[in-house]
């Protein structure tokens, strides 16, 4: 395969906060090729919009990259090194935060909020703001700016959008605002779009029309995508390749049909078979059971062991990086979860954990209390 | 379990409007238009929720999906009149609710609990989740001190809370758990009658299996009737026995839920059935994608108010076309109505549109005008010309839609507010109401809705 445009290796991202270390994202790695859409899929508070953060460095005070490699079209976007003194610090080659704002943010990699407001300033028109993104990302005229701006609304769908250049955001509804920001991120042509949960706050209607449009462009422009999302739906529809994250880790990886077919971490499997089916009467759901634990202190060993239908002793105590599980001359499908033959530490012959999964009452009470 | 006529409704609600009047709430002075010409300066309503009539009956769930702004929460608020309604009625257990008010409104309001949307704010932060669920009950006069504390803890453990739990607060618990919070308090009054806005959608997947679960095992346990609103299909398909679908303030479909699922007679219906996506990646993703926004409910469109986005629009008597014709006049009114043309010589148009079929007669007449405004840039023009002359005149838009049909699956009654099964209809109109015993009627199909647009 040729090289990546994105690989992402070992990288940890911790927030420091007076309770203790979060570990958002503990050492996930990861790879993007041209033209493809990545998904990454998780519960909230998997560490999903932290990891996307930390691809541009937009991670914030209290929060730190604190290890791992982030490499991008051969330029590392991060990468520490040990001085002679044994004290990590940046390494050369890594850009400067000047360089990431000029020539990486929105030019080589934009990024979508799921959260479309938070993007688009309510005091100037949506074209304005486009307009002006264009004219300062790529040497335009004024003129030239706002011809292409009313180009890109109409290739995202925004109708009459010679009219609708001169409205502001709040007379857009969600979906429209939605279609505004990928007009602004595809604006600038960059090779990757980091798209975190843009659909999640839309009915599927819209979201649909979202989806579809985002597949026709893409054909379009070959822009790779990064799809961050909570809905397996969603990245059956879209993604080509998954990542599934759980606790700061990713903890499977596959081709999309791998994933939904040829299912291997009991967490990927679990969360599959809780979805409720639009294509057929359920009768009862397979929740998980008890929630996610908080990232402080996760869980020594497997750190799905208090929710897995599949743990055993060893689960608590062998820590699984996850491994390339596929036959030979498949595509990469990476698993971290003791239970194959390829992690050899002695599942099968070690006791199920009991009544651990069954989560009981005080299953996933977050660990914070509030007990007065 | 599913609604049979011979079963008995604890609620039958009847022509229930309620508008907001302009200038109040969010909507303020102005409103924007979402279709041409965006901006308008008028006075009037939002018809949030207009004449929806439906009944629950015991031990059932009716759920309620539609998009977003359609007005469940708003028809969900009136029902329990915590909105005043507009007109029309709701008899909760025979009794007009309307007809109530001060102390009998008070404690009727006792049978009938509400749970919200979002699990954070929907708890006082500041109270201990003890108190949180006694709260009701001592409101009601309920119990005494111990009692309710006794009821309390066993609520907790009920909805599959730790009894322990009693002395924390809502901070320390999940969402999926807070969720639980509001259903042991809503269950602690020991009511009938529960509306559930949204209980789930802020959840994880994984939670919301969870509470689902819990509120369908309490369902049975306590004998509830559950309102249950959501805007995700799938949670409505798991949970519900019969499912209302709502479009810009108006029931537009109600049957079973096998029925509703494997025999939608709406379009819109079929359309919002079209758009969920399936977790398959061998599934072909979603068909046929509706087009368009909502339409404001300041000024929605007469007659059925789907069809400014309905891929179904029954074409007007008056013009002879083929089904292919009649299709193509409809997409390009829209588009003009959209101004989405990028060329607009008549040549371009012509190929872009009625390549593959274009009408004659007088109906080509018309069109071959609209085409020369389109041409010349006269977009008012043409699309005064196209709505008058095509849309407008649509039993669609002329008549509002109210039949029953004959169900497939199951023996509830399946109402279908859509012209296009008015010859398979068992009912209409007059006849059409979902249960006589209040009288109240559906709006007959012989209605013209007022040309508003
Ligand atoms: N207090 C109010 N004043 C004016 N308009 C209102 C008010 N409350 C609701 N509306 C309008 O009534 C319509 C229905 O709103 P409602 O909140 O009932 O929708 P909903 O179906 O519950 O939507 P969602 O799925 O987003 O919760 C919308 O057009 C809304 O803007
Ligand atoms: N500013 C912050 N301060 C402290 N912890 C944070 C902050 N932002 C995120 N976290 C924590 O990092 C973890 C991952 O969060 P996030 O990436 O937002 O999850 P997701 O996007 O998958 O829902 C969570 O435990 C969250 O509480
Ligand atoms: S390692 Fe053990 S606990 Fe973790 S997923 Fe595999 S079986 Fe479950
Ligand atoms: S009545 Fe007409 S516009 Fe309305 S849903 Fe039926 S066919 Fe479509
Ligand atoms: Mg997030
Ligand atoms: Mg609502």
């Amino acid at each position: 395969m040729s090289e990546p445009l994105l690989s992402v290796e070992n990288l940890k991202t911790q927030f420091f906060t007076e309770d203790g270390t979060v570990r958002a994202v503990d050492g996930i790695s990861f790879d993007v090729h041209e033209g493809e859409i990545v998904g990454l899929v998780g519960e909230s508070g998997a560490g999903k919009s932290v990891a996307t953060s930390s691809l541009l460095r937009l991670v914030e005070s209290p929060g730190e990259i604190v290890g791992g490699e982030i490499t991008f079209k051969g330029r590392t976007l991060f990468g520490l090194e040990e001085d002679a003194s044994g004290e990590l610090r940046p390494r050369d080659d890594m850009l400067s935060e000047e360089e990431m704002r000029r020539e990486i943010r929105g030019r080589e990699i934009a990024i979508i909020f799921q959260d479309p407001m938070e993007s688009l300033n309510p005091v100037f028109t949506v074209g304005g703001q486009l307009r002006e993104f264009i004219e300062l990302n790529r040497d335009l005229s004024e003129k030239e700016a706002k011809r292409e701006a009313i180009d890109m609304l109409r290739e995202v769908g925004i109708p009459a959008p010679e009219t609708r250049y001169d409205e502001y955001p709040h007379q857009f509804s969600g979906g429209m605002r939605q279609r505004v920001l990928i007009a602004m991120a595809l604006a600038c042509q960059p090779d990757l779009i980091i798209a975190d949960e843009p659909t999640t706050a839309l009915d599927v209607t819209v979201e649909g029309q979202i989806l579809e449009m985002v597949k026709e462009l893409q054909t379009k422009y070959d822009t790779s995508f990064i799809w961050v999302t909570h809905d397996m739906s969603v990245v059956a529809e879209i993604c080509d390749r998954v990542n599934v994250m759980y606790l700061g880790e990713i903890i499977e990886h596959a081709t999309v049909d791998d994933l939904f077919y040829d299912t291997k971490h009991p967490y990927t499997r679990a969360l599959l078979d809780s979805m409720p089916r639009p294509d057929e009467t359920v009768h009862e759901l397979n929740p998980i059971e008890g929630v996610m634990p908080e990232a402080i202190d996760p869980p020594a060993g497997c750190r799905f062991h208090s929710r897995c239908p599949d743990a055993r002793e060893v689960c608590r105590e062998v820590h699984p990086e996850p491994r390339d599980l596929a036959d030979e001359g498949e595509p990469t499908h990476r698993a971290a979860c003791v239970k194959y033959d390829a992690f050899d530490v002695g599942y099968d012959e070690s006791r199920p954990i009991e009544g651990d999964a069954a989560g009981g009452f005080g299953a996933g009470l977050t660990r914070t209390g509030g007990e007065e | 379990m599913s609604g049979t006529d011979g079963g008995e409704p604890l609620l039958e609600v009847r022509e229930l409007c309620k508008y907001f009047s302009e200038g109040g709430g969010m909507l303020g002075g102005v409103t924007f238009d979402r279709e041409f010409p965006f901006l308008k300066r008028q006075r009037g309503d939002v018809r949030a929720v207009e004449s929806v009539s439906f009944d629950i009956e015991k031990g059932e769930t009716l759920g309620l999906v539609g998009e977003s702004g359609c007005g469940k929460s708003t028809l969900a608020r009136t029902v329990l009149r915590l909105l005043e309604p507009t007109s029309g009625s709701v008899y909760f257990k025979g009794e007009d609710l309307a007809s109530l008010s001060g102390e009998p409104l008070r404690r009727k309001r006792k049978d009938m609990q509400m749970i919200f949307q979002d699990p954070q704010s929907s708890l006082d932060p500041r109270m201990k989740v003890g108190p949180i669920v006694e709260e009701p009950m001592k409101a009601h006069g309920m119990l005494d001190e111990e009692g309710r504390e006794a009821r309390a803890k066993e609520l907790l453990e009920k909805v599959g809370l730790d009894p322990q739990h009693y002395n924390r607060y809502p901070h320390a618990f999940s969402g999926g758990q807070r969720q639980r919070v509001n259903l042991a308090r809503a269950l602690s009054v020991n009511p009938d009658f529960i509306v559930c806005d949204e209980p789930v959608s802020a959840l994880d997947v994984s939670i919301q299996a969870q509470v689902l679960n819990t509120m369908r095992d309490l369902q049975e346990e306590f004998d509830l009737t559950y309102l249950f609103i959501a805007h995700d299909l799938s949670v409505i398909r798991h949970i519900s026995d019969r499912v209302a679908v709502m479009y810009l303030g108006q029931m537009v479909e109600i049957a079973d839920k096998e029925e509703l699922f494997e025999n939608p007679q709406h379009p819109y219906t079929r359309a919002l059935l079209d758009a969920i996506p399936v977790p398959d990646p061998r599934s072909g993703g979603r068909t046929a994608l509706l087009t368009g926004d909502v339409p404001s409910p300041i000024d929605p469109p007469s007659g059925c108010r789907f069809r400014t986005r309905c891929p179904s629009l029954i074409r007007p008597a008056e013009y002879d076309m083929t089904d292919a014709e009649w299709a193509n006049v409809v997409e390009f009114q829209r588009a003009v109505k959209r101004r989405s043309f990028e060329t607009t010589n008549r040549a371009a148009v012509r190929q872009r549109h009625f390549a593959d079929a274009e009408p004659g007669g007088e109906a080509g007449t018309l069109l071959d005008e609209a085409i020369g405004h389109v041409a010349a840039g006269e977009w008012e023009e043409a699309e005064r010309l196209l709505t008058e002359s095509f849309a407008d005149r649509s039993v669609c838009a002329t008549e509002e839609p109210a039949y029953e049909v004959s169900p497939t699956h199951g023996e509830s009654r399946h109402y279908a507010a859509c012209h296009l099964v008015r010859d398979d209809a068992v009912a209409a109109g007059e006849e059409t109401e979902l249960a006589s015993s209040v009288g109240e009627r559906f709006a007959g199909s012989a209605d013209v809705g007022e040309a508003d647009d």
